[in-house]
């Protein structure tokens, strides 16, 4: 039973950029790493063009389908997996990561990467997530009630080196995002 | 309800075409429709063309219902190898004292049951006391303070107290419209115990003149839900010939993890 009411969010604004990226903040393992794999893609706008100004996180679980519950997140140690990197998106609206492919928490789930969406000009967070693509999907209980077009836009795609995961924040193939009981 | 888009023609967010006037008139169109729903709005509208940046970045269609899963109902650990506890002082960050009114701001994070939220990461950031960011993109010609960085960083403690002490910001001019200037405020970055709680926010100072003027302030379009972000000045919390102090609690979104772990487990 909920009692008090949430505080508004607000939006980070431009000038984040010194305060909240650290070192290796997108290294949830070492590029290169065995088992590690390329997280990343291009975050667009509703005009089709890329935001340079965007903070993402990422929360997962690891390959074993475990969460985490490690601090050292913003002094990484280089073996230690907190599930938990940040990163901005450079002057091309990308972003990149360093991960393992996360495994699924329960049975006839598909494992998935939680994402948080901040930026200039998003007058609050949002909240998606990014499906590794495989049979699990077809029988997932989020994507299942999504039409099919929009599912889609939840699924990250294989390339060479991972994944990949464009986020669209408006217009057409617009990205899934997601509200929680509560909010 | 909303100002109709086909009337704003500076999608550009640099362009500061329209009058404070212009805006004042569109947020006023804006709040005269919520008032008439009579429904409870408490976060700030991602659509809310007043603020020109949002215009081609909010979502256009309905967010989709998500019942956290077992990782949502989890949030990553920050410990004392993450955070330096001189981190929360930002004017000891340099050889010297920052200009500027010295400050300190504290409270507590709770959930939406009003239980602390515990050893939990909050980080702030903000424009130093003449109203500059230390970041390459403030074009602001107002002084850079050598002795100010303007990043601070704390764990809560175990009653979910979090204490900055810094100086106060200015508030300073930004192009979405002519003449147009923030309030005064600090960034929050917060964290809880769930995934789903995550938040950025900004706080202000009481009584600010430019609170009505501010399309960012009231994109919350809720009298009550804005004032949730105004710090309130606490003589107590002020100390003797050092610093002037203000009083902040910030309320999250309910933790579904600990409703479970209370319906199951206690």
């Amino acid at each position: 039973m909920t009692m008090l009411t949430a505080t508004p969010g607000q939006t980070i604004g431009p000038f984040y950029g010194y305060a909240l990226p650290f070192e290796r903040g997108g290294e949830l393992v070492p590029a290169g790493a065995p088992g590690a794999i390329r997280f990343h893609g291009t975050v667009t706008d509703g005009a089709g063009l890329p935001v340079p100004d965007v903070l993402l996180e990422i929360w997962q679980a690891d390959a074993d389908g475990r969460v985490p519950h490690t601090a050292g997140s913003l002094h990484r140690d280089g073996w230690t997996f907190t599930g938990w990197g940040r990163v901005s998106t450079d002057d091309e609206g990308h972003f990149s990561f360093s991960t393992v492919e996360p495994a699924a928490g329960a049975p006839g789930r598909a494992p998935f990467i939680a994402i948080t969406v901040f930026g200039r000009g998003l007058l609050n967070r949002l909240f998606t997530r990014a499906y590794v693509p495989g049979p699990a999907c077809a029988d997932d209980p989020l994507l299942s009630g999504l039409p099919a077009d929009r599912r889609d836009t939840l699924i990250a795609a294989r390339d060479a080196q991972g994944l990949r995961f464009d986020i669209r924040l408006q217009g057409e193939d617009e990205t899934v995002f997601l509200r929680y009981p509560g909010q | 309800m909303t100002a109709p888009h086909s009337t704003i023609t500076d999608t550009d967010p640099d362009s500061a075409s329209a009058s404070q006037a212009e805006i004042n008139a569109e947020m006023a169109v804006i709040e005269t429709g919520y008032l008439q729903t009579g429904v409870e709005e408490s976060q700030p509208r991602l659509d809310y063309a007043p603020y020109r940046s949002s215009l081609l970045r909010h979502p256009t269609k309905d967010l989709h219902h998500a019942d956290p899963e077992a990782l949502e109902l989890w949030a990553p650990v920050f410990g004392e190898r993450d955070v330096h506890r001189l981190e929360s002082d930002l004017t000891i960050q340099h050889n010297g004292d920052p200009i500027g009114e010295r400050m300190v701001i504290t409270g507590r994070v709770l959930d939406g049951d009003g239980r602390p939220v515990r050893h939990q990461l909050v980080e702030i950031w903000q424009a130093n006391s003449a109203g500059r960011y230390v970041h390459k993109r403030d074009q602001h010609h107002a002084p850079l303070d050598p002795n100010f960085t303007g990043v601070g960083r704390c764990l809560t403690d175990a009653d979910g107290n979090y204490r900055f002490t810094t100086v106060k910001p200015g508030p300073y001019p930004w192009k979405n419209h002519r003449n147009a200037w923030r309030p005064a405020h600090i960034h929050f970055s917060l964290f809880g115990t769930d995934f789903t709680q995550r938040m950025i926010t900004q706080m202000y100072f009481p009584g600010d003149p430019l609170f009505a003027l501010d399309p960012i302030y009231q994109s919350i379009t809720d009298q009550k839900a804005r004032d949730r972000l105004v710090a309130a000045y606490d003589h107590d919390v002020t100390s003797h010939e050092w610093a002037t102090g203000y009083r902040w609690d910030i309320v999250l979104t309910g933790s579904q993890r600990t409703q479970f772990e209370n319906g199951e487990e206690h």
